[in-house]
């Protein structure tokens, strides 16, 4: 038993620092002189090197240096919020649809609309990225941001619908019907009566959304070319050229610290939600 | 349902219109659908890199999710028996699946930097021969393995541990009774009971895997030569960066074909092993 523990412990040990020493990896060299790196690997600060800002303020237009993030973290964010509130709209009252009516067209069944959805993220991008291509390049929409979120909405709604479909299964119909007898439109019950209840399913898939929308990586690449640049792209351009690690270093922190703060905050709001839902 | 229509709107019409560039001969220089035939097709059948980036599948999507799987499981058991229950550690393990992938790529091409990246560095300082990690084609699979393995071992993990805490105490119990040691009660109680999620956990990421694009993007750039090209990234680099659509539109449709009928053929497969015997 005394065995099995310490195995256990160094495996979960061994793990976190595999998990930690990436990340840890970036934020150190981030504060990297020039010199510190271009000389070898170097490790730990002030004994190995002094600390410096320089990669810090390059990201932000210090330095001589023309990059700037600032822009592509609004696009990013614009992008992302956009396509996952609309997403959030459209999956969450589609949900409700499938959970609580029958829709039959032939041999078309709510299962096999759901499970239609669904597939949506089994589709690999590539293969839609040529008409997405040339259906935004005939609109006029290429390479701006209402391109960019109206293609988004097709990867982040099947994920809202999924996990809604999923949680309106799970509150009783009943509720429906007390509230229909009250005199409630089935608008109305779907307001208010559905949906406060549904707030912790709707945290959950919004956080996704979020996520899945803010790493996306590969819409971005192709469909847009230089006016609309979005975090990931901007970070790999300064990685095009030749590379200066401290600066990268410290885009990719930058890049990847909203979402970790993010999954943070929502991760508290998330408990508090769940709570005030078992309490009632 | 306002959802299904705009779904309908950006899935389904793009999908026929795909199928439809297939047949023609659109390019940057000659847009517009003028009718080739199977011209396209029979150029697909004979395109040796193509069907080198398909079969490069196996190692990087099969070998990456048989790890994550194995390490997913390993840390779930750990959670679940209580041995690593600290939120703390939930919470660090799950950072990797928030990160993005391609900014991480990027601080993975850092590390294994030929020569200031400290995976050499820590190499020559045990006395081993500092390797190519990039520029040579074996090390460069490893290095997109592990960035991989990194990244989405917490997502297996994650979906692994939630079965974990959903099955009933009963059959434990009834083992634990019966005198069955650690090994055993794994293997004859957690194992069975775990195979739907378990499958579940496996197909999502395979289908995720067989995507992979981010890495090999930022890492190597499907590099040395063509060497760790997959099929997302070669189609890319025909269709989008040369900007020869119908070829690149005809291998999208056939990689879309062989991935449903392989992700098929594996449900099936594995719907059937993981099925109890004898009852």
């Amino acid at each position: 038993m005394v065995l099995k523990r310490i195995l256990a412990t160094l495996f979960v040990t061994l793990w976190s620092v595999f998990v930690m020493l990436p990340l840890l990896w970036a934020l150190v060299t981030s504060f990297k002189p020039p010199e510190a790196v271009n000389r070898g690997a170097t490790y730990i600060p002030f004994l190995e090197f002094q600390p410096v800002l320089t990669g810090w303020s390059n990201i932000f237009g210090g330095g001589g240096a023309t990059t700037n993030l600032v822009p592509p973290l609004l696009n990013s964010m614009i992008i992302t919020f956009g396509a996952a509130a609309i997403s959030l709209v459209l999956g969450t009252i589609t949900s409700y649809g499938l959970s609580r009516f029958i829709y039959k067209a032939g041999f078309i069944k709510n299962q096999d609309i759901i499970f239609f959805f669904i597939s949506q993220r089994i589709m690999p991008p590539i293969v839609l990225s040529f008409p997405f291509f040339l259906m935004l390049r005939t609109l006029g929409l290429l390479d701006s941001r209402t391109g960019l979120i109206l293609v988004s909405i097709a990867g982040l709604m099947p994920i809202v619908v999924w996990l809604m479909v999923d949680f309106f299964n799970g509150i009783p119909k009943e509720l429906d019907e007390m509230a229909m007898l009250e005199g409630y439109s089935p608008i109305q019950v779907f307001a208010r009566v559905i949906l406060p209840l549904a707030a912790p399913g709707l945290t959950v898939a919004g956080m996704f959304a979020v996520i899945f929308g803010w790493n996306d990586f590969f819409y971005p690449l192709v469909l847009t070319f230089g006016q609309v640049v979005t975090l990931p792209v901007a970070i790999l351009s300064l990685n095009a050229t030749v590379t200066p690690f401290w600066t990268l270093s410290a885009a990719a922190i930058f890049a990847i610290l909203p979402l970790i703060i993010f999954a943070f905050a929502m991760e508290r709001f998330l408990s508090k939600g769940s709570l005030s839902g078992a309490v009632r | 349902m306002p959802g299904l229509i705009t779904l309908i709107a950006i899935i389904i019409f793009p999908l026929f219109f795909t199928v439809a560039l297939t047949f023609s001969n659109w390019s940057v220089a000659n847009a517009g659908f003028d009718w080739v035939g199977g011209r396209n097709w029979s150029a697909m059948a004979n395109n040796d890199r193509f069907w080198a980036s398909m079969f490069r599948l196996i190692p990087l999507s099969f070998l990456t999710v048989a790890i994550q799987y194995i390490l997913g499981f390993g840390i779930a058991l750990l959670a679940w028996q209580g041995i690593a229950a600290k939120r703390f550690f939930r919470v660090l393990w799950l950072i990797p699946m928030m990160t993005t992938p391609v900014v991480m790529s990027v601080v993975w091409k850092s590390i294994f930097n030929e020569t200031v990246g400290p995976v050499n560095d820590i190499l020559l300082a045990l006395g081993l021969e500092p390797v190519a990690w990039l520029s040579s084609s074996s090390p460069a699979m490893f290095a997109i393995i592990l960035a991989e393995v990194w990244q989405w071992t917490p997502f297996m993990f994650l979906l692994l541990l939630a079965g974990l805490l959903s099955l009933p105490k009963e059959p434990f119990l009834a083992a634990a009774i019966d005198g069955a040691g650690p090994i055993r009660t794994f293997l004859k109680v957690t194992l069975p009971m775990m195979a739907p999620v378990s499958i579940g956990a496996i197909i999502i990421r395979l289908i995720e895997a067989s995507k992979i694009f981010d890495t090999v993007y930022a890492m190597t750039n499907g590099g040395p030569g063509s060497s760790t090209e997959t099929p997302t990234y070669y189609i890319y680099l025909t269709g989008l960066r040369n900007f020869d659509l119908a070829n690149g539109a005809t291998l999208s449709i056939t990689y879309l074909l062989v991935f449903i009928a392989l992700l098929t053929i594996i449900g099936k497969v594995l719907g059937r092993l993981s099925r109890p015997k004898g009852v």
